[in-house]
């Protein structure tokens, strides 16, 4: 079947102009990072709309689910304040980290990479545009889940402000973890198994109470960086809470997040060229 | 515009695992040369694997090449290839990194990461968008599109900030005409107004004759010829295609037609026979009278198609559509 009319068949090139001898021609304009930052971060949020809301749903019955579970367990003080701290950075790392590894898992093997590599964009746009606003996403369920952690517990709602702090550092650590596994996996199936384990890290190592595990558990629990939000977190429960330990833990979150999101962005700079 | 030389490139073998056959070294670009030149729509033809991704992911900086070079507007793309993203515009054949956008994001963002200013990006969109008649679709995801309005949505992306070179891969795969012709008025605009230049990759003969000013064609990693479409087709004009379709079976109990047969290209019931033209005259005469009509279903005389020239050029048709 000949489809193209023939008024458009062209009647020849224009005049051949060759630049040999000639100086390059100017480039375009490079993307700015903040404005194409921007752009990214709209563009992924908008994609919750479509895609990631029966996700969000999940992430947060998960959460409150584990809590319904736990308090036949745990009886107040530290614990109950561990287990609802915990529930609620679980919500984190489940759409930061687990998501977001699955996200860019799928664009690297589906050619999606190429898009982005054939724009004039910076790098760090896309990684940090991506994360922030899967970060975004989980400030909703997080808030849920803690003010219901709350109420369930009988802990004070005094501090949950701390969440602000809590959910982009916590998110930046998380995410910028997520978005390098989800880089540098070779294929996406193991891209989705890294983000399902360091979820399950998050849920076991945050949500059950520390002092009960052997060492090496312990250790685990160290090196993950959910467990810092996790214990900024539950630590502004108490009656007087040690701003100074809680700043302390939020520190670790914002260098673990600089740390992974450079690790990320350079991650996609080897993926988008082969 | 865009000089391509001695490009070469080589995918390792695979090792075999469990289940799964290795597969050996393959050469997907074997010292490619061509010359672009400005404001012509330039193609590359040729099969599935005969290294035209390969090719153009070398020229658009996605891929380094194993040697060679590749010189866009005089910048070099091998030793620089961060500098082809704000030269040329590139519409892959995957829509991975847009489907969950609407199709009116998809074209701001791609814009704003063009470097476009918002309200550039906005106004070059709604341009764009009504251009090609996907306004009425603005609002729509990308992924719950056909996949022929899918690929228009990308076409439409790949124009919003203007560059002078557009490398296009397959771009009207599974459109239909209105779209198909929304996407050549487009380019040929572009081309009238700001003489872009267009580099097109199909394996699409018809596109192929009726849209290109010059063609490569490709064949295992080489370029086997490289010419106008009429200049290509100069090389078979000695010859005439008929093809002859029969109603069950050939009837080879005509002399004259159990003698073409070693000659025929048989797909079940249709042969298709490359012949001079007064072989071609003695054919039609045979098949239009007595036994052999009888058995005839439909018979077409024509004059060589660039799918011709491919197979005279010594390429493997197989995989090249005619439609």
């Amino acid at each position: 079947m000949s489809v193209v009319p023939a008024e458009i068949v062209p009647g020849g090139a224009l005049a051949a102009e060759e630049r040999s001898g000639r100086a390059p021609a100017a480039l375009a304009p490079r993307a700015r990072l903040w404005p194409s930052l921007g752009a990214v971060y709209r563009a992924q949020l908008s994609r919750a709309r479509v895609a990631r809301i029966p996700l969000l749903f999940v992430a947060t019955f998960q959460s409150i689910g584990i809590m319904i579970l736990m308090r036949g367990v745990v009886d107040g003080g530290d614990e109950a304040r561990a287990v609802v701290a915990g529930s609620s950075v679980l919500v984190v790392a489940f759409v930061a980290l687990n998501l977001l590894a699955q996200y860019f898992g799928q664009l690297r093997s589906g050619g999606g990479l190429d898009h982005y590599a054939t724009l004039p964009v910076p790098p760090a746009a896309v990684v940090l545009g991506a994360a922030g606003a899967y970060a975004s996403f989980t400030v909703p369920g997080t808030i849920v889940t803690a003010v219901f952690g709350c109420v369930l517990f009988g802990l004070p709602l005094t501090h949950l402000w701390i969440l602000a702090a809590v959910i982009p550092l916590a998110g930046a650590a998380l995410a910028g973890l997520g978005a390098a596994l989800g880089l540098l996996a070779p294929r996406p199936e193991l891209a989705t198994l890294l983000g399902q384990l360091g979820m399950s890290a998050a849920l076991l190592l945050g949500v059950l109470p520390a002092d009960r595990m052997p060492a090496v558990v312990q250790l685990a629990r160290d090196l993950l960086p959910s467990t810092y939000g996790v214990e900024a977190f539950a630590r502004t429960f108490g009656n007087r809470p040690d701003w100074a330990f809680v700043l302390g833990d939020l520190a670790v979150c914002a260098g673990v997040g600089v740390v992974s999101l450079a690790v990320a962005t350079w991650a996609y700079r080897r993926a988008a060229v082969r | 515009m865009c000089a391509v030389r001695d490009l070469t490139k080589t995918y390792p073998a695979v090792r075999g695992r469990r289940g799964t056959p290795g597969t050996p070294e393959v050469k997907a670009n074997d010292g490619v040369a061509l010359e672009v030149r400005r404001g012509e729509i330039f193609g590359l033809l040729g099969p599935n694997g005969a290294g035209k991704s390969t090719l153009v992911r070398q020229l658009t900086g996605l891929m380094r090449p194993d040697s060679g070079t590749v010189d866009i507007l005089g910048h070099d793309i091998v030793r620089h290839p961060e500098r082809a993203a704000r030269i040329l515009a590139y519409l892959g054949q995957e829509s991975t990194a847009l489907d969950d956008l609407t199709v009116s994001l998809a074209a701001e963002t791609t814009g704003r990461l063009r470097g476009l200013d918002v309200r550039q990006a906005r106004e070059e969109r709604d341009a764009v968008l009504d251009e090609l008649g996907l306004t009425p679709l603005a609002a729509r995801p990308i992924r719950k599109l056909s996949g022929g309005q899918r690929r228009l949505a990308c076409f439409a992306a790949a124009l919003v900030g203007e560059r002078p070179l557009l490398v296009l891969d397959e771009p009207t795969t599974g459109m239909d005409p209105v779209a198909r012709r929304a996407v050549w008025a487009a380019v040929d605009r572009r081309r009238a107004e700001r003489g872009t230049t267009v580099l097109l990759v199909t394996h699409n003969v018809i596109e192929a004759e009726t849209v290109l000013d010059r063609v490569a064609v490709l064949d295992k990693g080489r370029v086997i010829a490289c010419d106008t479409p009429a200049g290509l087709k100069e090389k078979v004009a000695g010859e005439v295609r008929v093809d002859l379709v029969w109603r069950e079976r050939a009837p080879l109990e005509v002399p004259e037609v159990a003698a073409l047969r070693s000659r025929a290209d048989e797909s079940g019931r249709r042969w298709t026979l490359r012949l001079a033209p007064d072989e071609a005259r003695a054919v039609v005469a045979t098949v239009t009278g007595g036994t052999a009509f009888v058995a005839l279903d439909d018979f077409t005389l024509a004059t060589p198609s660039l799918e011709d020239v491919y197979l005279a050029l010594g390429g493997d048709t197989q995989g090249l559509v005619k439609a």
